[in-house]
Order: structure tokens, then C-alpha cells, then sequence
């Protein structure tokens, strides 16, 4: 028979443990998978790391895939830590980019000192009010925020459908859907052959890892978080408290966008997220909201993401296998969480005697 | 039961023990909170799995590993904690986790009941929602439910925590009768007269060991508490004088209707004086948890006037009441759910009401770590360290943490709501100490409880609330326990002291 | 508007009706997947790998009902049996899901249902109830998953409402405790509804990508599973208003292709936001209004560990 029950002894060791298998059984688990499509796991898995670290360029692509995931993991951490299930990243990052976009669009001979700085903060305000008109419904209300955000997501995918095919088209573009290019000016520098947007995500870790450890309303978030009650108890303005996080986790993103339209795309279009919005609440839960993890987590996603447009070529495994790794290794740590918080052991059946 | 025994992590809740319940018995568990009462009970009803032992039902050896061998097996068991959905009917509440025929079949159903409620002498509409309901009517149906199983054995846990005298005499009326039609009952409490008034034998647990198996008329309530408490101790609280005749707090035609537009608060009005303890008795619901939030600013839908030293304070966030330099500590009934952090250290939870008062954006932990140590000391907490998260600690220990950061700002008044629940009585009775204490300092304490004996002794004098009006205000040096409990049914007292 | 645009909201509401049916059911159970939009996925891309493969519109229909099935079995496992966050767990079900359909759907571009499995879905009408004036060319003139929609939600009312496991069914959301005291098997309630729910929700995906396209398109459920779960708050967790939810939104669904057909200048795109913004629209008013009816079963989203103290 087994018997579980609670514990509270599991080690932090031992818990990184448990974690750590948990990814290995995802490997294992996905490997029959490619044996069923008729391939040899171990050289998959060995030409993904050599796609995402082989050579230099490569080792730069990948981290180039992990800087919109830190920034955007930065920004919903925030949301979560207060329980507030933001998965409006997607559309928060596409206001953003849509933001950067028209002030790019609009003031394109602006020198780069003014331009892009002006162009980041629209994209906060834009994405800080995408995650804003949620939030404020929440608290007034309590109105579902997972759906909401949701919903949100479309509404800008959609949004910016419109733009790119309608207003904003680039009439030199000859009839096809697209917006223009950015000018120079508008386009993030490089420092160290990455665009400038990997100085901007380790500021922003460091900076949140103080925040909500060492500063009032990182304090307030977390017993907000913790308990809505003992907040209100405490005197605290919970709402306010929730309106203004969700709209600071709206900017983070909101800048994740401007960042990848300004140093990677130099444009804006309907498939500038890739999905980003979605991986970094994987990549979030997986570094229990920590921000000093966070980067560690989303470079390992990255070069998953990264090898895995590499076996595309190699392999003809289509690309989102990544993708299917990636869930299957959330699926494993989420299950072994139960292992570190319940304790296990097998006790002789008592069998009855009739 | 043989040899039973359970851990949970490293606590042992129950340790080698063994009884035996007869047919047509009335079996009292007696123990103090934490003896182990419930979780030995719970391992009956197959909600636990003991970690050793045997129990043996009508002869045989039975394992219990889920509720339906136990149901099967022929125990029922009514929970403290009532396990009724609040959305269904009484019906349909008892009709729950039968699974003979694919159809539900209502008028069968319903058949069945009335036969049930007359060989008992039960009255229940079978269609009304539970969440209309009041305790009593909510209590028989666990009771047709369990019957409506065709149990024979009963438990009941802490039957009578939740009811008033009255009603408890009548489920004490309908015990007997099951007791007389052939039904065994095992009843668990620590209310000592209940056991001596209606058991046949009674079983004293302490820290989860069997004391002694007794036949109840060969035993005193005096030597049923040393067995119990393991000491001969005197459980008297001590009730010193109130001194001044200093208004601290008045309250004055408080009325509240929240957010479904309900009337929680119904034109209350009241003094409380310095130095002085006001009780508050009602049954569950009648407005304490309303009345404790207005009076401590969370609660903002109110009308009225609340004065505290001279000033109203009834339009003031709780903030802005503790700005003014008037402090209202408030010791909430859900401890976890509101006052504290579960998640949090003990530093974090301590430094909870005072943080914004620091200079700057950055938070400065020093202070709270202080602080938490002399808690600690202060209140004898049992943790590892200071930065321990709070629902890491045991219930006792919890509480201990929040009444220790609430003692220690040094308040004017004090609202406390139940305070000792689910403590063991070492605990609580720390606690009567602590308040007692702050009461000999001047403050004025408002004290919101559920066990009348309990009230009776701490307090002096108690005001009864019944549907958010207040009945009366009694005495507590001549008041009895059924005076107030016919208030607490909403029946106007005869002497009322304002 | 004439009565073809009617038809066609049924036909467009008939994914969502079959998957807010999976999650009303999954909900009374007191589990909150958030993986329909991916289990959706699963079920579209088997469903139509399959019929590719047999040529078979049964056994297609099985297949991605299975395939729903075990990928609900999954979440299941990890909420119930390993109490994992079930938020969470269902979104990565979804995002699961999506890389699922895109990845075994990468090779099916542009391949279209064969013509015998179209046949099999075709529309007929209905003796008698056709001849119903309007209501008869709406509702019985269509395919027959369409009239297994209606079926679909006449049992799963019958099933909560008037049957003894229904009853214990709904005990188990609403308070989880009182129903594992009351001998109900919790754990075996809780896996049996949230697989029938994903079978519903496989099916519901089959029916986009086999009968309402019916050729592979990527990402073919366009939010449409996001959509069920707010409209089983909308349809108040009562499934005979889950035909009310479903169809008016099937409506909402192709509103935009009709109004082009009037001439009407507005944007496509604006117009594809409608499904959207209702959505909100109708969460923010449910939020808002004081009613103690149609709520969420009361242990809705929590994990029960017996032995928990």
C-alpha cells in the first residue's frame, strides 16, 4: 500500500534533485517519441546543442531567442507573484512593438538618443495599458484575468492585422502586406555583436530581484500575493496594488516588444511575438518566479528553441518539437513538485482477515 | 480498536491505542484540543489510514481505507466541521454518495427520509437549500445522512461546539433515543459536563495516549480533568475587576449591508470600557466577523459612528486610524486567511502593519527581526528560526505570532474573534493570561467566542448578537448559559444593561 | 439577415458547443482546464491525420477523441493525482497542444478531407422537425454531429440533473471533502469527467478541422477553446444553456464574412475581433452583477489531499 503524507523536510539539495530528474525523465519521454519518428534521440539531442552552441554565430542567435524571453519572463513574474494569471504577455508584447512602431514610423529622421528611448517608453505605456484593462477589472470586479488577458491577445493580434494590412501598409511594397522598415536611427544599437536589448534584460533582472526582495512594494506584492485579506488587513490599498503591478508587468513586456521590433525585426508584423508570450510563462514557473533564475531558464529555452530550427535542417523534425519538449519538460517538473511538497513510502498491506 | 497509531511527519497524534465501543452505549472521548480525539475518530471513518493497528467492527477485523468502507462497514460519522454542500438541498445533500440505482430517484428518496425522521423524532423540509439553513437544522441533516446510510455507529465530533444550550439538549434528547433503538454512539468532546450527563462510559485520551477507560457514574468531573490535563490543575480563569469607568470605544447605530444587500449590521450600538473585557456571544453568522471588521477599518460599507478616544473613526481605512497614533490591534477568527501570510517568514509577517512608517522606497528588516525575537521569547513560540514561514508552525504556535505582533504595538483596544480555536488548552489558557493581562493595562478588549462557559469566566459583561442586532447585554458575574442561549435565538432578555 | 445566416451560426457554434460541454463537465468535477484550446488541437490534427489515413469518418472521429482523452488523461494525472496548480498545468497543456497540432500538422498543408467523409457529415434534413417553419431550416436541416450537439447536451443535462452519479458528480466540485466523507471515490469522479471532457473537447476539434474548413490549416481553432472556457461561466455551468452560449457565438464567429457580403466598410480584421470582445464583454458583466445563482462549483480549482491538515 502507499502512503503519502506531508512534508516539510525536503532539503533545498535534494529539491533541485528531484527537479533536475524531472527534466531528465522529459528528455527520456520525448526521446521515444523521436524513436517512433524513426530517429536516433542521442544525435538529435546532440546536433540541438550543436545548433544552439556550436559555433559563435550560433551561440549568439540563441541568445538573441533569450532576450525577449527574459525581459517578457521579468514582466510575468510580476503578475504572478501577486496569483494574478497574466497570460496577456502575447498581446502586451505586440502593443508594445505596436507602440515603438508608431513612434518609429512617425518621427523616423529623430536622432537615436531621443528616438529610441522615446520609442521604449510608448511601448511601455502601450503594453502597460493592455495588462492594465484587465487588472483594473479584476479588482474592481474580480473579473476572470486568465480569459481576459487572453482575449486581449487576439484583440492585438488582430489589431495589428489590420495595421499591416490596411493603414500602415508600405505602399513601396508593392501590393504586399508588410510595414515599413524602420529608419537607422530607430534600430538598437550593437554592443558586443547583440543588439543592445541583452544590457537592458540583466539590468531589469538585477533590478527586479531587488525590487520585490528589498524595496515596500515589492513587499506589498508579495503579502498581496500571499493573502488579498491580510493585505486589506494591513490597511493596504490592494487594488491599487494590483492595477500598478499588472500595468509595470504590461511595461516590462510592452518593452520586450519594442526591443525585438527595434533590434531584431526593424519592423513590425503580426509574427513578431513567435510565441514568446506564451514560452515565458513556462520559463517564469520553472524559475518559481525567481528573477535571478530566470535568465538561466530562458537560455536553456532559447537553445531549445534555437536547436530547434537547427534539427529542422538536419532532421526534417519540424521545428515545434521544441515546443513539445519544452511543454513535456514543464509537465515533468510540474508532476515532481508533488515530491518535494508529499512524502512517499511504501507500508506492508495490512490485509483483512474475513 | 487495537493498538492504533499515526504520525503526521514527526508528530505523533495518536500513540498504541485501544478501546472498545458496546451496543446501545453512549462512549464519550474525552480530551483536550490536540489529544488526538479527532484523529483518531477520523481513522474510524476512514478518512485517515492508521499507521498501525486493527479495528474491529461488529467482530471483524476491517481495514478502513476510504470513507466508503467505513460507511459500508456500518459507521457514520458527523463532522465538526459540517461536509454539506451549501448549494443543495437538504435532499439532495443527504442522497450524496449512493450509488445502487443510475436514476435519481427524489420520491423514494424522500420517502425514505420521513420514515427515518419519524422513528427519531426529526423534523427537516427535505427541499430546503443548506445555505438557508441554521446550525441545528444544518447538523440534522448530517445526522439523517448518516442514518439514511443505515449506520449503527455513530460519532459525533464536538456536537454541541456550535449550538446553542437549547439545541444541545435536544440533540442530547435524540441521542438517547438512537442509543435506546439499538445504536452505538461515540461521542467526542472536552466539554466535561456534556460527558457526564449523557455518556455510559468515557475514555480519556491525552497527548495522544489513552489515559483510562471509566464507567461515568463511577467518576468525578474533578478527577476526569486530572486525567485529561495530567496535572491537578484548577481551569478557572481568573476575572480581575474592571477599574475605570472610562469609555475607550463607543459604538454608536452601527448598521451594514454588503455587497448581496444583506443587513449584516442592524443599528448596533455599545460602549466598551478601559480595562474591561466585552464578550460576545452568538451563534455563527450573526454578525461578530462584520461588527470586529467595522471597528477595525477594513470593513468600509458601514453607517455610523464608531468613537475611539474622542474621535469617530468610522470613515477612517485602517491606515489612517493607526496615523492618528490610535492603535486597534485585531486578531481575526481565520487566522491564515487573514492577518498573517502563510507564505511568509515570521520577520515578514511581523513587520505587516508598521513598514510603510520607514523613510524611503527600500525596507529595512532589522527592526521586524527584533521584534520577532521577543515575540518568541515573550510568547514562548516553538519555531526553528525567525525566518521560518508562519504555515510551517503548528496552529498554537500561529497564533501565538499574531497575537504577539497585535500585543506588541502597544494597542488602546483589542478586538479579538476566537482566539483559542482549535488550541490545546495550555495554549489558550496562555492566551486568557495574555489578555487578562493587557486588560489589567487599561485596554479594552472586545472578545468574540462560541464556548459559553468560556465567555462566562474571561469576559464582564457579555452582549449576545442574533441576524446582526444586538439582544441584550448581560452581566457575566450573574448570567447563566441558558439565559444567554435563548438570546442567541433572538429572544429578548428580561434584564438588559446598556 | 436571412435564415442561411442562422444555419450557418449553428454549424460555426457546434465546435464550441461540444467544447464548453467537455469543460462544463470537466468544471463540475471542480477541475479547471485551461488545455482546451490545446486539447482542441490535438483532437483537429489526429482527427484529420486519420481520415487521411483510412478514409474512414468514424473511426477519425474515435481517433481524435481518444487523442483528447489522453491528453486530458495527462492533466488529469498531474492535477489530480500529483496535485499540481491547475492553472498552470492547463496552460501548458494548450501550449503542449499547439506544438502538437504544428508539429505532426507540418506535412498536411493544404491536403482536404476526402470526399467520403465529407458525404458522411453532409446535411439532411430531419423528418418532420424540418418542416418547421425557419426553426426547421436552422436547427434539423444539418450534418449529423451537428444533431449529436444536441444530443450531446441533453444527456450531459439528464446526466447532472437526474441521475445519482450526476448528483455525486456535482458534489465533488462543490465541496470535495463532504463528498469523499460521503464514500464518493473523489479521485476515480474526477479522472472519469476530466477525459470525458477532453474526449468532448477532441471531438469539438474534429469537427473544425474535418467538417467546418474541411482541409488542415494551422492553428485551425483560432482561440476558440479560450472562448468555450468563458462561455461555460456565461452558460452558468448548466448545460442546456450551453446551446444559448454556443450558437449565439457561432453567430459572432461569422458575422464579419456576412457583413462583407452587405458591402458593409469596416475592416475584416476589426470585425474578426467581435468573438473577442463579446468574450470580455460578457465577463466583466457576469463579474459585476450581485447574483448568488450560477456560480462556479465552490471547489473549483482546488487540489484535495485527504489527509491534509
Amino acid at each position: 500500500m502507499i502512503k503519502m503524507s506531508a512534508r516539510s523536510d525536503c532539503s533545498k539539495r535534494e529539491a533541485t534533485l528531484i527537479r533536475t530528474l524531472a527534466v531528465v525523465f522529459a528528455l527520456v519521454t520525448v526521446s521515444f517519441f523521436i524513436m517512433i519518428l524513426g530517429h536516433n534521440p542521442i544525435s538529435v539531442y546532440i546536433s540541438m546543442m550543436d545548433g544552439a552552441f556550436g559555433t559563435g554565430y550560433r551561440l549568439l542567435e540563441t541568445l538573441r531567442k533569450s532576450v525577449p524571453l527574459i525581459i517578457t519572463s521579468i514582466g510575468i513574474s510580476l503578475a504572478f507573484r501577486l496569483k494574478f494569471w497574466n497570460i496577456g504577455a502575447e498581446g502586451q508584447i505586440m502593443m508594445g512593438a505596436m507602440g515603438a512602431a508608431f513612434i518609429a514610423l512617425n518621427f523616423p529622421q529623430l536622432p537615436a538618443i531621443i528616438l529610441l528611448p522615446l520609442m521604449a517608453f510608448t511601448a511601455m505605456i502601450s503594453g502597460g495599458i493592455w495588462g492594465l484593462i484587465p487588472a483594473y477589472f479584476k479588482a474592481r470586479w474580480k473579473t476572470n484575468e486568465t480569459i481576459f488577458t487572453l482575449m486581449m491577445n487576439y484583440i492585438a493580434l488582430k489589431f495589428i492585422t489590420y495595421l499591416q494590412y490596411g493603414p500602415w501598409k508600405d505602399p513601396a511594397a508593392l501590393g504586399f502586406p508588410k510595414i515599413p522598415n524602420f529608419s537607422q536611427n530607430a534600430v538598437l544599437p550593437d554592443i558586443f555583436g547583440l543588439h543592445a536589448g541583452w544590457v537592458i534584460a540583466i539590468i531589469l533582472v538585477i533590478l527586479s530581484h531587488i525590487f520585490i526582495n528589498y524595496t515596500q512594494p515589492g513587499y506589498e506584492i508579495e503579502v498581496v500575493g500571499g493573502s488579498e485579506n491580510t493585505g486589506r488587513y494591513a490597511g493596504m490599498n490592494v487594488n491599487k496594488i494590483i492595477i500598478l503591478t499588472i500595468f509595470a508587468s504590461g511595461s516590462i513586456c510592452g518593452l520586450s516588444g519594442m526591443i525585438e521590433a527595434s533590434g531584431v525585426n526593424r519592423t513590425l508584423s503580426v509574427e513578431i511575438t513567435r510565441g514568446v508570450g506564451y514560452t515565458a510563462i513556462i520559463t517564469s514557473w520553472l524559475s518559481y518566479l525567481k528573477a535571478p533564475v530566470i535568465p538561466i531558464v530562458c537560455i536553456l529555452f532559447a537553445s531549445m528553441i534555437q536547436g530547434g530550427t537547427f534539427i529542422q535542417m538536419a532532421f526534417q523534425i519540424p521545428q515545434s518539437a521544441a515546443q513539445i519538449l519544452q511543454g513535456a519538460i514543464l509537465f515533468f517538473v510540474l508532476g515532481s513538485e508533488f515530491f518535494i511538497r508529499y512524502k512517499i513510502s511504501f507500508v506492508k498491506q495490512n490485509i483483512p482477515e474475513a | 480498536m487495537v493498538n492504533i497509531s499515526k504520525s503526521f511527519g514527526d508528530v505523533k497524534a495518536n500513540d498504541k491505542i485501544s478501546f472498545s465501543v458496546k451496543y446501545g452505549e453512549i462512549f464519550a472521548l474525552l480530551g483536550e484540543n490536540g489529544a488526538g480525539k479527532s484523529t483518531l475518530v477520523n481513522m474510524l471513518s476512514g478518512v485517515y489510514s492508521p499507521d498501525i493497528g486493527e479495528i474491529y467492527v461488529h467482530g471483524q477485523k476491517l481495514r478502513l481505507s476510504s470513507p466508503a468502507d467505513s460507511i459500508a462497514a456500518g459507521i457514520g460519522m458527523i463532522h465538526q466541521h459540517f461536509k454539506l454542500i451549501e448549494v443543495m438541498t437538504a435532499l439532495e445533500n443527504i442522497a450524496i454518495g449512493q450509488e445502487h440505482s443510475f436514476i435519481l430517484n427524489k420520491k423514494n428518496i424522500r420517502k425514505k427520509i420521513d420514515d427515518i425522521c419519524s422513528k427519531y423524532g426529526f423534523k427537516i423540509d427535505p427541499e430546503k437549500l443548506v445555505r438557508d439553513m441554521s446550525v441545528g437544522e444544518k447538523q440534522t441533516v448530517e445526522i439523517l445522512k448518516v442514518l439514511y446510510r443505515g449506520a449503527d455507529i455513530l460519532i459525533l465530533d464536538e456536537p454541541t461546539a456550535v449550538l446553542t444550550p437549547q439545541e444541545s439538549e435536544r440533540l442530547f434528547d435524540i441521542l438517547i433515543r438512537m442509543k435506546e433503538q439499538g445504536c452505538s454512539i461515540i461521542l467526542i468532546t472536552h466539554k466535561l459536563q456534556e460527558v457526564m450527563e449523557i455518556s455510559d462510559r468515557v475514555c480519556v485520551l491525552r497527548h495522544g495516549r489513552v489515559i483510562d477507560t471509566v464507567n461515568t457514574k463511577e467518576t468525578t468531573p474533578m478527577e476526569l480533568t486530572s486525567m485529561m490535563v495530567g496535572k491537578k490543575v484548577t481551569l478557572s480563569i481568573e476575572r480581575p475587576p474592571v477599574k475605570s469607568q472610562e469609555v475607550v470605544l463607543e459604538v454608536r447605530n452601527l448598521s451594514l449591508i454588503d455587497r448581496e444587500g444583506i443587513k449584516k449590521l442592524d443599528d448596533v450600538s455599545f460602549k466598551v470600557y478601559s480595562g474591561e473585557i466585552l464578550g460576545i456571544a452568538g451563534i455563527a453568522g450573526s454578525g461578530q466577523k462584520e461588527l470586529c471588521e467595522s471597528i477595525q477599518g477594513i470593513e468600509r460599507r458601514k453607517r455610523g459612528e464608531i468613537i475611539f478616544k474622542g474621535e469617530n473613526i468610522a470613515r477612517l481605512t485602517p491606515r489612517a486610524i493607526f496615523e492618528k497614533g490610535l492603535r486597534i490591534s485585531f486578531i481575526p477568527e481565520d487566522r491564515l486567511g487573514m492577518g498573517l501570510v502563510p507564505t511568509m517568514s515570521i520577520v515578514d509577517n511581523v513587520i505587516l502593519k508598521d513598514y510603510y512608517m520607514q523613510n524611503g522606497i527600500f525596507l529595512d528588516r532589522t527592526v521586524g527581526e527584533k521584534r520577532a525575537e521577543h515575540i518568541i521569547k515573550m510568547l514562548n513560540v516553538q519555531t526553528p528560526d525567525i525566518y521560518h514561514p508562519v504555515n510551517k508552525l503548528s496552529g498554537g504556535n500561529i497564533q501565538k505570532i499574531l497575537l504577539g505582533r497585535e500585543i506588541d504595538s502597544n494597542p488602546d483596544f483589542l478586538v479579538t474573534a476566537y482566539p483559542t480555536r482549535g488550541l490545546d488548552i495550555g495554549s489558550a489558557h496562555l492566551i486568557y493570561d495574555e489578555l487578562n493581562r493587557q486588560k489589567e493595562k487599561g485596554i479594552g478588549i472586545l472578545y468574540v467566542g462560541e464556548d459559553l462557559n468560556i465567555l462566562l469566566s474571561l469576559c464582564d459583561r457579555i452582549m449576545v448578537m442574533f441576524e446582526g442586532k444586538i439582544i441584550g447585554t448581560v452581566n457575566a458575574e450573574d448570567a447563566t448559559k441558558e439565559e444567554i442561549g435563548l438570546m442567541m435565538l433572538g429572544e429578548k432578555a428580561t434584564e438588559v444593561l446598556q | 439577415m436571412d435564415a442561411s445566416f442562422f444555419t450557418a451560426a449553428v454549424v460555426a457554434g457546434t465546435p464550441l458547443l461540444y467544447a464548453i460541454l467537455g469543460e462544463v463537465i470537466t468544471e463540475k468535477a471542480g477541475n479547471l482546464n485551461l488545455g482546451v484550446e490545446g486539447m482542441m488541437l490535438i483532437g483537429a490534427v489526429v482527427g484529420f491525420k486519420v481520415a487521411l489515413i483510412t478514409q474512414n469518418p468514424w473511426l477519425s472521429l474515435g481517433g481524435a477523441m481518444i487523442a483528447g482523452g489522453i491528453a486530458a488523461l495527462i492533466y488529469a494525472l498531474l492535477t489530480v493525482s500529483l496535485r499540481a496548480n491547475q492553472v498552470v498545468t492547463g496552460l501548458t497543456l494548450t501550449i503542449f497542444g499547439t506544438g502538437f497540432s504544428s508539429f505532426m500538422g507540418k506535412n498536411l498543408m493544404g491536403e482536404v478531407v476526402p470526399d467520403n467523409i465529407k458525404l458522411a457529415f453532409a446535411d439532411f434534413p430531419l423528418p418532420l422537425l424540418s418542416h418547421i417553419p425557419v426553426l426547421g431550416q436552422v436547427f434539423f436541416n444539418q450534418g449529423i454531429l451537428v444533431y449529436g450537439g444536441y444530443i450531446a447536451t441533453i444527456l450531459a443535462g439528464l446526466y447532472l440533473y437526474n441521475t445519482q452519479i450526476g448528483l455525486n458528480l456535482r458534489a465533488v466540485g462543490e465541496n470535495t471533502a463532504a463528498a469523499d466523507a460521503a464514500g464518493i471515490k473523489v479521485s476515480l469522479y474526477k479522472y472519469i469527467h476530466i477525459i470525458i471532457g477532453g474526449v468532448l473537447c477532441g471531438l469539438a476539434g474534429a469537427y473544425l478541422s474535418l467538417v467546418y474548413i474541411p482541409s488542415w490549416q494551422e492553428n485551425v481553432t483560432a482561440g476558440r477553446g479560450w472562448i468555450a472556457v468563458a462561455l461555460v461561466i456565461f452558460c452558468k455551468w448548466n448545460p442546456y444553456r450551453v446551446l444559448v452560449g454556443a450558437f449565439l457565438f457561432g453567430g459572432l464567429d461569422i458575422i464579419g464574412f456576412r457583413l462583407q457580403k452587405y458591402s458593409f466598410y469596416i475592416s475584416q480584421y476589426l470585425i474578426d475581433m467581435l468573438p473577442y470582445l463579446v468574450t470580455i464583454i460578457i465577463l466583466i458583466v457576469v463579474s459585476a452583477r450581485k447574483s448568488i445563482s450560477g456560480l462556479p462549483p465552490a471547489n473549483l480549482g482546488d487540489s484535495y489531499f485527504r489527509e491534509e491538515r
